[in-house]
């Protein structure tokens, strides 16, 4: 009887000693991180300078469809008649049919505004994120157009699908407080 | 005034909180001077979730931590556990939409050591506080906090025991799949736990096809198998059944005494109740103790074997990484074995970084899986030789206990055991 008791105390004994030394680790590997931790979370933001406009953005998000839409930068538009963004190449005349569109969900509107400038916007719901009229804007007019990730439709994934498979490897954990990029 | 346009452009640009502009742009064409009154438009940036919902996250996760332990150790109430699995499902799953859950932070943790990545304050507290827990309570995230083990929980429905043989060999994926998880974190190549959650799509209300196969097998094979993700899968329940076994506080299956009556023995779900021990052995303390030297010598070899042995997948995983198999592709195009670019060998040509370069990149992660892998290797043998050191332990058990490891605290067995608080049985 007395032997089993000691067995039992230095099994007691030993398991007292690892739980000591696991809350010693676990404690400060808490300290440690704690003084080198972000504030709030990250979110993936695409570096529009690395986007090869490769269409993975449409297909590869979790999400169908994609959190990725196309934004437009008014400021650097030109405002053009022939917008390489709206148009397919060669299209027979400047008109909004579907069959001169580049985007294959009409999602790029264009709107007069004044001899000779037209001004395009983006209709989220439609976007599917396929990059299209941001290729065309970026090869042959102003590069107004590009490709972000939604911040209001994304579900922020720890590691985001499209990042894994974008072939410009564009997409950046961005801290969530400054999703900035500075104008180079 | 175009001048002074730019000028606010890039002002404005420059303006944290200000989200990514393309800055490639070229002005092809000038910015018109409107006649009208047209004013140009901007953008809208919608923000992400507010900060206020990572510390409620926090704060909520705290709360369950706490009530879970409560309901498992001082109320011994099984229903209590029940119900707060499925404000959990609600929460942590449908409202918070799984991400960044406690099972993927261990990723984010192994990153955080290997490149600038800084861990956010959020993440740290999810990773440590349901270990915390565990190293006073046991596993009560598993009972009712983890979104993963919530739905698993809930579909549970005749639970069968599986051959001791299966469920031992079964129980060293975790171990397997933590190793690749810390491999692929650290070596910065993704994070493969989040690739594969089988169930974070349900919460996303979105998933492919491929894993939305997935999560519905596991909840089918849930039915009879209990909780199969947890047992045979999750890499971070083998740091909570660590933790977990050196509990201070542990629940129970009985109140005050153990009886014997052995109504308990099948109400596990997971097999996790040890019986007692029998009293009497095939072999001799002295055999014993003959065995159990002869194997502490094999141990070396063991984990010489397992560390080589793991060292030759170099070649297979360290492909998975994406600079490494870009860096292969560009070398096939260099030296004309491949034909043809691909989309992503175009982009990388456009960046115009040296080939030099991203092959010294490449060859660096090479070495760091290598390098990951031994050490992979090496834990392995040793998990391999802890398990069979534990069989061929004789732990001297008197009572009907949980398995402080694998038990996942959700309360079952306490249902079974007809003894009460004051110590009376009653009858059944
Ligand atoms: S983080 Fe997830 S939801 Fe957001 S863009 Fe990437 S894959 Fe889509
Ligand atoms: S996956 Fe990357 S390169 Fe392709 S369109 Fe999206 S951001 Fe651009
Ligand atoms: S074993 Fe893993 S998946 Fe299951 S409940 Fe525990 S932490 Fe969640
Ligand atoms: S609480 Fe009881 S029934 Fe539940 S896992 Fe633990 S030992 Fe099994």
């Amino acid at each position: 009887m007395k032997k089993k008791n000691t067995n039992l105390t230095r099994r007691e004994f030993i398991k007292d000693l690892f739980h000591k030394l696991l809350l010693l680790l676990l404690g400060s590997f808490v300290v440690s991180r704690f003084f080198k931790s972000a504030a709030a979370g990250y979110v993936w933001q695409i570096d529009p300078k690395k986007c090869v406009k490769c269409g993975r953005c449409a297909t590869a998000c979790v999400l169908t469809p994609s959190a990725v839409k196309c934004v437009h930068a008014f400021e650097i538009c030109g405002y053009c008649n022939l917008c390489f963004g709206y148009f397919q190449p060669g299209a027979l005349r400047l008109t909004a049919d579907a069959e001169n569109q580049l985007c294959p969900t009409g999602a790029l509107q264009r709107r007069f505004v004044e001899d000779p400038f037209f001004e395009y916007t983006i209709n989220e719901a439609l976007c599917i994120g396929c990059g299209k009229c941001v290729k065309g804007c970026n090869l042959f007019g102003n590069g107004s157009l590009y490709l972000q990730v939604r911040h209001d439709r994304c579900k922020h994934c720890n590691e985001c699908s499209i990042a894994r498979v974008c072939a410009g490897r564009a997409f950046v954990r961005t801290p969530a407080r400054k999703a900035t990029f500075k104008n180079a | 005034m175009r001048k002074f346009r730019l000028l606010v452009l890039i002002l404005v640009l420059a303006a944290p909180g200000w989200p990514a502009v393309a800055t490639a742009a070229e002005e092809r064409f000038p910015a018109p001077e409107f006649e009208t009154q047209y004013e140009i438009p901007t953008p809208a940036h919608p923000h992400p979730r507010q900060d206020f919902f990572e510390y409620l996250d926090i704060a909520v996760l705290l709360a369950a931590l706490g009530l879970a332990a409560f309901f498992a150790i001082k109320k011994r109430s099984r229903l209590g556990l029940f119900s707060l699995t499925f404000f959990s499902i609600l929460y942590f799953g449908f409202f918070r939409h799984g991400c960044i859950c406690p099972v993927g932070a261990l990723q984010n943790v192994i990153f955080s050591f290997s490149g600038d990545y800084l861990l956010p304050l959020g993440v740290i507290l999810f990773f440590a506080l349901p270990l915390l827990f565990a190293l006073f309570f046991g596993r009560v995230f598993c009972a009712s906090v983890c979104p993963l083990g919530a739905l698993q929980e809930a579909v549970i429905y005749k639970p069968i025991r599986l051959p001791q043989p299966i469920k031992h060999v079964l129980g060293l994926i975790p171990y397997l799949y933590l190793g690749l998880a810390v491999l692929f974190a650290s070596t910065g190549s993704g994070f493969v736990i989040c690739r594969f959650d089988p169930f974070v799509g349900f919460y996303r209300l979105s998933a492919t096809p491929f894993m939305l196969l997935l999560g519905l097998g596991l909840l089918l094979t849930g039915i009879f198998i209990a909780r199969p993700y947890c047992r045979f899968f999750c890499p971070y329940g083998v740091l909570l059944g660590i933790f977990s076994f050196f509990a201070k506080k542990h629940l129970s299956i009985t109140p005050k005494e153990c009886i014997h009556c052995r109504l308990c023995e099948n109400a596990c779900p997971v097999d996790a109740i040890n019986p007692p021990s029998p009293r009497l052995y095939k072999t001799s303390k002295a055999q014993q103790i003959k065995h159990f030297g002869i194997f502490l010598a094999f141990v070396p070899l063991i984990l010489a074997t397992s560390g080589f042995g793991f060292s030759r997948l170099t070649d297979v995983l360290a492909r998975q990484d994406r600079m490494v198999s870009l860096a292969e592709r560009i070398h096939q195009e260099e030296t004309n074995v491949a034909t043809g670019n691909t989309l992503d060998s175009d982009a990388f040509r456009q960046e115009q970084t040296r080939v030099e370069d991203l092959y010294r990149q490449a060859a660096r992660i090479r070495h760091k899986f290598y390098i990951g892998l031994w050490v992979f290797g090496l834990f392995f043998g040793l998990v391999i030789s802890l398990k069979i050191i534990v069989l061929m332990q004789r732990p001297g058990r008197t009572d009907y206990t949980p398995d402080r490891f694998h038990c996942i605290s959700c309360g079952r067995c306490m249902e079974y055991c007809p003894v009460q608080s004051d110590g009376s049985v009653t009858e059944t």
